[in-house]
């Protein structure tokens, strides 16, 4: 009864796409960060506590900058302070990676929501939105890429989305083409032949951190600049976690990790999605659609699930 | 003796063991490696109160008058009973060097179906009885929600960290459903669970306002406790903690270990529910969710992973939290503050060990390359 033609018209279409891919950027540019660190041999859980540095500092600089690019940049600088922590305790000192990034994301939660509450609560501002840049030609195709009611599908978003994408593609090159990749891949699956062949692991996992930092500070960024068009307290809402969980099944593949990511964007912005279809779904049975998906794949291809065997373990030379 | 262990220590080489002064000391070592950590939060929390434009000496002072104070321990000391069990399910399952990173998902589950039930059983079967089934309702919850994560981990070695997480998510959305569907207080319209009257309530320590549930908080510490230290199965998880591959050779059932371990893990959390529900709150509304195990993964760190060590940390978390409250408002602060106290004592807990694990090893405190860096400046002069 609800599948009337009238639910199923391009607007629905058009929202669906621009939802997807409004929810999933910031999945992607965390997620992207994940796989680096991940391939490096550093689990990064504290994703969380990084986005959101990076989110409070890019509406920061967003805010004050007048700029969307001031934002950015200061989200990714935010989230390379932030990873800092990891590489000074984790990478350079061989502290447990899982202590050290709950650590982060409980900062991280407290610090941003104590400073945006004391300067901002009584105002709460909000940004203007942001523009966006329609690629000439691919714009004009109907779902895809005309933008209508004010929805930004795939092919009319912000210029830092389609950079993501071409990072994404460089970052897959890398990865097999060259030795910076090759050194990350050793970093994580066997250090010790990384040492063996002269390269410092602990300055090649640094580097990851790095990235990784840099990229999630963005991700959180761009969920307050252009997703949400300002700051709350606890705005990422698990996605830190998400993130962990997209990089992990897409067991470190840059494309992999960007269509996952747009996959649960659209899972993400269901709910409002289902609102406009007319369809009364109980927001929690949306909520929790993209997590039971991932427990779902997991119990069906835990077999295939692949992390590098030296995840997780700080590298100490010598060491048995 | 003193002379003596001044020299050892001196050309780095770790004192004879002499019976009672090498215990002493190393009890006073462990003192200054779990204090020193929260000190050094304190401090940094009140540097960063001063850049906030407060006092932090009113700050602090305030915890001790909202937490201590005036009879306001024995609220510290109720809020301590759900913490109280949650530090025993994480301690549990930490030592196995497994991760349930899903408290909140099985305690808000737990806490739902206890204030979805409690009302009417209460007055359906004899209160001891009642409470029996509440607590064991909410502990069986809390375990089932672990079984997931658990099976997925025993057969397939899937990350726990990961699936724990998610079965939380899915854990809060599910309580919530239950409060607004089939437990919902037809009286109200507001999303929450009829409540439950007062005088039906978990009774009261005799002389105080504390409810027994504390009273099982610390009996489930002592159970743990022995658990890992008398039994054979705390044993096993304890190699299994240590070294999985080596347990593994010991001819150890790792699987049915894992999931053992999980579930009951899962059952205190459960436990931590019913406790805070039937002894402190009555009801549940959706879109509560104290998030208490997140704050309580430091304690249970710092206290080194050992069940009867948890409880003093615990209890200074309790007055904390609950003079925190009364400190944040009079600051005009929101309480998420006390989320950065506790992230800061993590941090320096696992810089405070990494120092003390060096000097136990007879090195210096300076890792190599700091100390390559000092000795590089010190050289010209």
């Amino acid at each position: 009864v609800i599948l009337a033609s009238q639910v199923w018209t391009q607007i629905f279409w058009t929202s669906a796409v621009a939802g997807g891919v409004l929810a999933g950027v910031p999945l992607m540019f965390t997620a992207l960060g994940e796989a680096i660190s991940e391939r490096a041999g550093v689990l990064n859980i504290g994703l969380e506590g990084m986005m959101l540095a990076g989110a409070y500092c890019g509406f920061l600089g967003a805010y004050y900058g007048h700029t969307q690019w001031l934002g950015y940049l200061a989200g990714i600088g935010a989230g390379i302070l932030a990873s800092l922590i990891m590489v000074v305790l984790c990478v350079w000192l061989g502290l447990d990676q899982i202590v050290v990034g709950i650590a982060i994301t409980l900062a991280g939660e407290g610090i941003t929501s104590v400073l945006y509450q004391t300067r901002f609560s009584t105002s709460e501002p909000r940004l203007g939105s942001t523009p966006s840049n329609p690629i000439p030609g691919l714009d004009r195709i109907p779902i895809l890429g005309k933008a209508i009611n004010g929805q930004f599908p795939l092919f009319d978003q912000p210029l830092i989305v389609y950079l993501g994408v071409a990072f994404a593609v460089l970052l897959t090159w890398t990865f097999r083409r060259t030795n910076i990749g090759l050194n990350l891949r050793a970093a994580g699956e066997k250090p010790e032949a990384l040492d063996a062949a002269g390269v410092s692991v602990v300055a090649t996992r640094t580097y990851a951190v790095l990235a990784t930092g840099a990229l999630a500070g963005l991700g959180g960024a761009y969920l307050a600049i252009a997703g949400t068009g300002g700051f709350q307290p606890f705005l990422t809402q698990g996605q830190g976690y998400m993130a962990i969980v997209i990089a992990m099944l897409a067991r470190g593949r840059p494309i992999s990790v960007v269509v996952f990511s747009l996959m649960f964007g659209v899972a993400l912005s269901l709910s409002t999605l289902l609102q406009l279809a007319g369809i009364n779904l109980a927001p929690e049975v949306v909520n929790i659609l993209p997590f039971a998906a991932i427990i779902l794949a997991l119990m069906l291809f835990a077999r295939r699930a692949y992390l590098p065997p030296a995840l997780a373990l700080p590298y100490v030379r010598g060491a048995r | 003796v003193s002379e003596n262990t001044a020299t050892s220590a001196a050309i780095g080489v770790p004192p004879a063991p002499t019976g009672r002064s090498l215990r002493a000391e190393r009890l006073l070592d462990v003192a200054i490696r779990s204090i020193v950590p929260v000190l050094l939060a304190l401090v940094a929390g009140g540097i960063l109160l001063l850049a906030l434009g407060r006092n932090p000496l009113t700050f602090y002072g305030n915890i001790w008058t909202g937490g201590i104070a005036n009879g306001s321990w024995q609220d510290s000391a109720i809020r301590m009973a759900p913490f109280l069990l949650i530090a025993a399910g994480l301690t549990l399952i930490f030592r196995a060097n497994i991760w349930n990173l899903g408290y909140n998902g099985q305690f808000l589950l737990g806490a739902a179906l206890v204030s979805g039930y409690a009302p009417s059983l209460l007055t359906a079967v004899p209160e001891w009885l009642a409470f029996t089934l509440l607590f064991l309702l909410a502990g069986s919850v809390g375990a089932a929600w672990t079984l997931v994560p658990a099976v997925l981990k025993a057969w397939y070695g899937t990350n726990e960290i990961i699936t724990t997480l998610m079965m939380s998510f899915i854990g809060i959305d599910v309580a919530s459903l239950l409060i607004k569907g089939p437990f919902h207080d037809p009286t109200t319209p507001l999303p929450q669970t009829a409540v439950i009257p007062l005088d039906k309530m978990l009774p009261s320590i005799p002389g105080t306002r504390i409810h027994i549930g504390l009273l099982v908080a610390f009996a489930m510490i002592l159970v743990v406790h022995y658990m890992l230290t008398r039994t054979s199965w705390g044993l096993r998880l304890q190699i299994m903690g240590a070294n999985p591959r080596a347990a593994r050779h010991f001819g150890i059932n790792l699987p049915r270990l894992i999931v053992t371990s999980f579930l009951a893990s899962g059952f205190l959390i459960g436990l931590a529910a019913t406790a805070d529900i039937v002894g402190l709150w009555g009801y549940i509304r959706t879109g509560w969710n104290p998030a208490y195990g997140d704050t309580i993964i430091p304690f249970v760190f710092l206290a080194r992973l050992n069940a009867l060590a948890v409880v003093p940390f615990v209890a200074f978390f309790s007055v904390l939290s609950t003079g925190g409250d009364l400190a944040a408002q009079q600051a005009n602060l929101p309480t998420d503050f006390l989320y950065l106290l506790v992230g800061l004592i993590l941090l320096f807990m696992t810089v405070i060990e990494y120092l003390g694990r060096r000097r136990e090893l007879g090195q210096t405190y300076l890792p190599p390359g700091l100390r390559q860096a000092l000795q590089l400046r010190k050289a010209p002069s």
